[in-house]
């Protein structure tokens, strides 16, 4: 399925992707019999916006040098990724069904550059894929490249003080073509981020660290496609944070803003109620 | 301020001064045994530390680990220079270990280690502990009912280190009014100018945006380094408290403020004596 | 056949047949906080997944989360333990080992701190992937001076490891096996000791010589040698440092056996060096094998799957050892 341009019918184009992304992500987990739902869930929006209209990629070179990079440094969401990646071709739709389990499996609960071509950074660990898009957008800027580079971060991720440093570089670098996303869900592993170690007031301390930032409804596609869209002739100046309020397994009605979801087994049950909520039909 | 008040403060101050003039001699002539070191810290930073150290810290000379004590942690090891010619100054240390700075089996290693020196609270060396250690010990300290300040000495460079904002963040969170941090903003690290390392402008507004009461003074002005100080302390409410203090690198010797190179400085042994001379000549006590 | 499910991947290790306790290590904390009132307890948001959820149940008001911030967690510990509180600060194995590794070498280890450190997924005991699997923890922290590291065998070894960490003064790191916990030890006649390798079985053919886990399929592993009618001993190690050297020359010693070495580590820098290292300085000889994780990341997949490819499992060590003969 070809996305271009931002007129009314792709609106609806990326509302059905997103549903896709969803549905791939219950086959994945189903296959393990868990998964991070509210994780991946939470981030289908901002990922299918970049994969599905914004990002300049080619599933016929992943490696090409002028690609726009995107970073999961929520690595856990690894699914919503491969949903991506399947179906944007750079990788066989089959392969979902050997998420995590099957012996030779490819695709595993983090993304990993290993096995998986189209994925920029193997991840999983939290806290480092801010740094490595530092070290990507300087390269692209070095070498006069207009590619954007995208890091998508969990709420919790910014705890980590390496967070922090590569935020303070970005801004020295004045690093314009880096844009990094916070996924506002709002948990953790230990239960709500507020309770656990709150953030707030977060577009104060991005401006404090010299980054331009914008706040927005993770799950508004419109919203989401101006605040986005790569900055090719700005490439130098103030990098960029996108603050996305979204709501935990968003799009399944027994999944939203339940802290249990973060990571939790699925029955056949359930696996069928998802499928039900997310309507019929593949891409 | 009454004239009364006034003057009163004017005798604080120049008490303040004679320590500050103390703390570089002392520091001067440490140097000068080992012929290098990290004077021009100890230098720009010894008005900071004449203030926080004389200007009502609770510590008792005899026991150095008094438990009511105010709690100082040098998170800045390389600053230790600074750090033993305040003990010295404080009756903790005899003037006469001067001698021994940086000397084998030393009390005085060139980088401050907790196990080795009276006074000494942590080990540094590492840079980016000192907060989150201060951190530890105010909960505890809180645990315990101890109204007790803890304060953390830390440089410009040092807050390139995410350690510092993981604590920056917790700290808030806990509310923890028993932590005065100090920035000692000299805009030079190992590479350079800090503005160049990695650049932290604007500082005041990250710590606010991180939850902190926030000051910033000229960390040679003693006068307003000490207000600084008081409204740390008396600050009533359970944010943490930061003073950033603008300091210049070898302030007291002339001829080491405009030098280049400042991290790290090797002197030749006469210009020991003439760094001494020169600060006295500078003493208008 | 449907190939076999991960079940969690942060999954108790007891399957449903198995004797087993519920989070030992929480359990016996909370306990033992009633009349230790210094014991405090710390996370950087695993609580979950550390059993530590359990003590701070027991205990809200000595529990104290710190975010996802592990270089914070070990240095606010170290602070912690600056006023005189025993801290126990719980994360995973790969988090303390690399993250903050500097803050426990530093702010911890180099003061001889009363800090214990209580760091889960060992090894391989997760199919998440190499950002989560610990192959290499013990290799790190066998090079800090001052420091005590455990590596219990089952839930009865936990409970008494943390009371007596709990009664060590000096910093302390254990890898912890959360929830479900498998019961192998005798309940009636083990005695954990800080100081001691263990005799757990007797015999005069093979001498295993393992830890932590591996523990478990050394005995499942000696079991079903019997049927072969080969006599394997098993030599626990739940210290890996100190170790334990007078217990293990002894008994590398006696003539005789094939040495194997298991562990649920890296090949590099776990028990197997420690113990190679000793007995060469010892001047001992012998047959010598070395089962444990390969220098490589490993792959992904099911945890069954991963054993039986890297040779870790109970039915690969039965088979290697029978190779071996």
């Amino acid at each position: 399925m070809a996305v271009a341009g931002r007129s009314a019918a792709s609106l609806n184009d990326l509302a059905e992707m997103a549903r896709v992304n969803r549905r791939d992500v219950a086959r994945m987990f189903m296959a393990a019999g868990n998964g991070h739902f509210g994780s991946c869930y939470s981030c289908t929006e901002i990922v299918t916006a970049l994969y599905f209209a914004l990002m300049r990629v080619d599933a016929a070179r992943p490696d090409w040098p002028d690609r726009d990079r995107f970073i999961l440094a929520k690595g856990h969401a690894a699914p919503t990724l491969y949903s991506a990646l399947i179906r944007r071709g750079f990788m066989p739709e089959d392969w979902m069904d050997e998420f995590e389990v099957k012996v030779g499996a490819r695709l595993m609960t983090h993304p990993s550059r290993r096995y998986q071509p189209g994925v920029d950074a193997s991840q999983g660990a939290l806290g480092h894929g801010l740094s490595i898009g530092v070290g990507m957008a300087l390269a692209g800027k070095i070498d006069a490249r207009d590619h954007a580079v995208y890091v998508l971060m969990g709420d919790a991720e910014i705890h980590e003080g390496s967070v922090w440093e590569a935020a303070m570089s970005a801004a020295k670098f004045r690093l314009g073509n880096l844009t990094a996303i916070i996924d506002r869900n709002g948990f953790c592993v230990d239960g709500r981020v507020d309770d656990v170690m709150p953030v707030e007031p977060l577009a104060d301390k991005w401006q404090a660290f010299g980054w331009d930032v914008i706040r927005l409804d993770g799950h508004d596609l419109t919203a989401l496609l101006t605040a986005l869209a790569p900055r090719r002739d700005a490439i130098e100046g103030r990098p960029r944070m996108i603050i996305a309020d979204t709501v935990k397994g968003k799009g399944v009605s027994f999944m939203e803003d339940v802290r249990s979801w973060h990571s939790d087994a699925i029955s056949p049950e359930q696996y069928a109620c998802v499928l039900e909520e997310l309507g019929e039909g593949g891409a | 301020m009454t004239k009364t008040d006034l003057s009163n403060r004017q005798a604080v101050i120049a008490t303040l001064e004679r320590h500050a003039i103390n703390i570089r001699d002392h520091a001067i002539r440490m140097a000068a045994v080992q012929g290098q070191g990290y004077v021009g810290q100890a230098l720009g930073v010894a008005d900071v530390l004449a203030v926080a150290c004389f200007s009502g810290m609770r510590y008792r000379a005899e026991d150095p680990g008094w438990e009511g004590r105010d709690r100082f942690l040098l998170s800045i090891g390389h600053y230790a220079i600074a750090l033993y010619a305040v003990l010295i100054e404080a009756g903790i240390l005899p003037v006469s270990e001067i001698e021994s700075y940086g000397a084998d089996d030393s009390r005085l290693p060139m980088s401050g280690m907790a196990h080795c020196t009276p006074g000494m609270e942590i080990t540094g060396g590492s840079l980016g502990h000192g907060l989150p250690i201060a951190v530890g010990m105010c909960l505890g300290l809180k645990r315990k009912k101890n109204d007790a300040f803890v304060y953390n000495l830390m440089s410009d460079g040092e807050l390139n280190e995410g350690s510092t904002w993981e604590a920056a963040l917790s700290a808030a969170h806990w509310k923890l009014g028993n932590l005065i941090a100090i920035v000692d903003v000299n805009n030079q690290q190992a590479d350079g100018p800090s503005s160049q390392t990695l650049g932290f402008e604007p500082l005041a507004a990250k710590w606010s945006a991180f939850g902190w009461w926030v000051t910033r003074v000229n960390g040679n002005d003693i006068d307003a380094v000490l207000s600084a100080f008081e409204q740390a302390r008396a600050c009533p409410g359970d944010q943490p408290r930061i003073i950033l203090c603008d300091t210049l690198m070898g302030k007291g010797v002339p001829f080491l403020e405009t030098r280049d190179k400042t991290h790290f400085i090797r002197i030749g042994e006469a210009e020991w004596d003439e760094a001494l001379r020169v600060l006295h000549a500078g003493d208008r006590l | 056949m449907r190939p076999p499910r991960t079940e969690a991947m942060i999954a108790s290790l007891a399957t449903a047949d198995q004797r087993s306790r519920p989070a030992p290590f929480g359990n016996t904390l909370a306990r033992l906080a009633e009349t230790r009132p210094e014991i405090i307890g710390m996370t950087a948001d695993l609580a979950k997944y550390t059993d530590l959820h359990v003590f701070a149940a027991a205990h809200p008001d000595r529990f104290y989360q710190m975010g996802m911030a592990e270089q914070l967690l070990f240095a606010a510990a170290a602070g912690f333990a600056r006023e005189g509180f025993m801290p126990f600060a719980t994360t995973y194995a790969v988090f303390a080992a690399r993250r903050a590794y500097d803050f426990i070498y530093m702010a911890i280890a180099e003061d001889r701190l009363n800090v214990k450190m209580v760091c889960a997924l060992p090894g391989l005991t997760t199919g998440y992937g190499p950002s989560h699997q610990a192959t290499d923890d013990l290799a790190i922290f066998r090079a800090v001076p001052n420091l005590t590291i455990i590596d219990p065998c089952d839930a009865l070894e936990i409970e008494q490891a943390t009371v007596a960490m709990a009664d060590h003064d000096g910093p302390v790191y254990m890898r912890l096996l959360r929830g479900n916990v498998p019961l192998c030890l005798d309940e009636y006649g083990y005695e954990f000791d800080l100081t001691r390798a263990k005799p757990v079985r007797d015999g005069a053919d093979v001498l295993f010589i393992s830890s932590g886990l591996m523990t478990m399929r050394t005995l499942e592993a000696a079991t079903a040698l019997q049927a072969d009618r080969v006599d394997a001993a098993v030599l626990h190690v739940p210290v890996i440092k100190p170790l334990d050297e007078a217990t293990l020359l002894a008994a590398i010693a006696r003539p005789g056996r094939l040495v194997v070495i298991a562990e649920n580590h890296s090949v590099i820098g776990g028990l197997g060096e420690a113990v190679l290292s000793a007995a060469m300085r010892a001047g001992l000889t012998g047959r010598v094998r070395h089962i444990g994780l390969p220098d490589a990341f490993l792959d992904a997949g099911a945890l069954p799957t991963l054993n039986d490819r890297y040779g870790t499992s109970t039915a690969r060590i039965v088979e290697q050892v029978k190779s071996w003969l």
